[in-house]
């Protein structure tokens, strides 16, 4: 029986030639990634198992991102342990406040992952680099010191869902609709332990920032790794980043998947999830009108340079509401300096709205745009949980970016078409 | 493992940031992050449990973010174990490499309310409610997590395997 990708890269990093679904394996880690919340937790377990050295100091990757630059006290000793650590074990990808992103926009862009490989990291968004044909998943802490520790991490070979996009997108359609759809379709634990593998002409058409926005949603229909086969778009992303060797896989013809779904993306339309779960997804229509008082365009979601450049030409000549607050936030430095040379960051100045240094700030209600009591939201982001964004009363909806940057426009959620 | 203790029930998809919101995440203080466990659902939830108390969910409890702070919140306050219909993949690995013991019970939880009275034998894996006699069947964790609760958590299992650790 063949293999999916899925198996085919956990089979190589475990040396086995067959892995099947239920199966556990242990296997080597190509690269193990920890933040300012769970590095300090790691590193802490790191001390109490006794170890003294890491297992490999190129195959480790700390980044403050998500209190940083340090949003208080307590933030800056968290920062200020990964950082130390860093420095005594040398650990090579350690990105400092001014070279550092959003973790995982940051390691693509850096061809710090690549297709093929095996990622760990102790922050759930971890499976963004699926769309690179990685296997890459988000772990605990103590997963992530045994890594560091060992080089290693134990699996269970997950089953393999498998889903297709047919056709080609309408206007105003994105990475992010066809994900919030399959969301709003299968619910948040519709793909429980499972592998989701992306497929099918649709995808073809995706840039590789609007893959990476499918596969970083993966968690939130409870996956355990999202995942595409490389391509010609893949290839040509990777081949100007990686700095080493790499292997693409792709699923064999009579590979398993525990179910196949179809879709047909030309009757899909620009999407929004409703408060408080990613599946609470409704065309925007649907929703159109519902007043709000903030907009955050960024995020590992959506804070890359194809997401600032729609949102931008949605903006482009109009004013932020006034009783709106539009919070512009780069995934990472190369994004913001690319926003700098082709004028979007002026644009968004010009309309009124603030462009923050890279952080994941607001999506997790850290800093940087919390919301008050009663207060609404419409994010670029993945989560609109119970007090996500600030207060336990407030409400965050989930868009696209040109969704997102109408809706700052109207001072209340609206379809891009209406402004553009 | 035995527990007895009161039941405190939730429902379908609790998430991280409802278990420990991530304002509270610039602490790793275990009694700091038990005092704001829950507390965006339940504001007064780290007060009322008592020690022993068992929490009784329905499907995919601690989905979202993989945030270990969030078991150890829960571990923090006093909970003795957490019983649900299905776990989120990355807290059921959090729960077992930190020692927060958790059942898996596809059986019909919702019969069990908030104040019965539970008694849990995780090694035979059967859950009984006391108020009412019936007893519940859990799933049998695999061999090899077995292996790492009986060790104590993943990195006293790694001291076993790797040598490294021990230096």
């Amino acid at each position: 029986m063949g293999m999916t990708i899925t198996e085919k890269i956990l089979a190589k990093h475990a040396g086995k030639s067959f892995v099947e679904p239920g199966e556990l394996i242990m296997v080597n880690v190509d690269m193990a990634l920890a933040n300012d919340i769970t590095g300090p937790v790691a590193i802490e377990e790191f001390r109490k198992a006794g170890a003294e050295k890491v297992f490999d100091r190129e195959k480790i990757a700390l980044i403050p991102d998500h209190f940083a630059p340090n949003k208080d006290i307590k933030s800056a000793e968290l920062c200020k342990i990964l950082r130390d650590f860093a420095k005594e074990h040398e650990i090579v990808h350690y990105y400092e406040v001014g070279r550092m992103g959003i973790e995982h926009a940051l390691l693509p862009e850096q061809g710090i992952v690549l297709p093929g490989d095996v990622v760990i990291g102790a922050d759930s968004h971890t499976c963004t680099y699926g769309a690179l044909g990685a296997f890459s998943t988000g772990v605990g802490s103590t997963d992530l010191a045994f890594a560091m520790i060992t080089g290693k991490c134990w699996f269970k070979v997950p089953e393999t869902m498998k889903f297709i996009y047919h056709g080609k997108l309408n206007p105003w359609v994105t990475g992010k609709d066809l994900i919030l759809h399959t969301i709003g379709d299968i619910g948040v634990d519709g793909a429980l332990y499972k592998a989701m593998e992306f497929t099918g002409e649709a995808l073809s058409y995706l840039t590789m920032d609007e893959r990476f926005t499918m596969t970083n949603m993966a968690i939130e229909a409870g996956g355990k790794n999202g995942i595409m086969e490389p391509d010609d778009v893949t290839l040509e992303y990777v081949k100007k980043r990686a700095k080493r060797s790499f292997d693409v896989f792709k699923s064999d013809e009579d590979a398993h998947y525990s179910e196949i779904i179809d879709y047909n993306v030309e009757k899909i339309g620009p999407k929004i999830a409703l408060p408080h779960l990613p599946e609470n997804v409704v065309d925007v229509e649907e929703a159109q009108g519902i007043a709000i008082d903030q907009v955050v365009i960024g995020s590992c979601t959506n804070g890359r340079l194809e997401d600032m450049r729609m949102a931008a030409e949605v903006i482009k000549g109009h004013k932020v509401h006034p009783y709106v607050r539009l919070i512009v936030i780069p995934a990472t430095q190369q994004v913001y300096q690319d926003m700098i040379k082709e004028g979007i960051t002026e644009i968004f100045i010009q309309a009124g709205a603030v462009v923050s240094t890279p952080t994941c700030g607001p999506c997790l209600g850290g800093y940087m745009g919390i919301l008050a009591k009663g207060e609404r939201a419409v994010a670029t982001t993945n989560r609109n949980f119970v007090g996500r964004m600030g207060h336990p009363e407030s409400e965050v909806f989930l868009s696209n970016p040109a969704v997102a940057a109408a809706s700052a426009i109207k001072g209340e959620i609206t379809h891009p078409q209406e402004v553009a | 493992m035995k527990f007895r203790g009161k039941v405190w029930t939730f429902e379908d998809n609790i998430d991280t940031d409802v278990i420990i919101p991530a304002r509270y995440l610039n602490t790793t203080d275990p009694n700091e992050l038990a005092a704001h466990c829950m507390e965006d659902i339940d504001p007064d939830f780290s007060k009322k449990v008592s020690r022993g108390d068992i929490i009784v969910a329905g499907k995919n409890f601690g989905c979202g973010s993989s945030r270990e702070h969030a078991p150890l919140a829960i571990k923090s306050t006093g909970i003795s174990c957490v019983i649900a219909k299905s776990f989120a993949r990355i807290f059921y690995r959090n729960a077992i490499n930190i020692g927060l013991p958790i059942l898996e019970c596809e059986d019909s939880l919702e019969e069990i309310t908030s104040g019965d009275k539970l008694e849990v034998d995780t090694d035979k894996g059967t859950i009984t409610n006391l108020a009412t006699g019936k007893t519940y069947r859990a799933k049998p964790f695999p061999e090899f997590i077995n292996e790492i609760i009986s060790a104590g958590g993943l990195l006293s299992y790694a001291k076993k395997v790797d040598n490294r650790c021990t230096q």
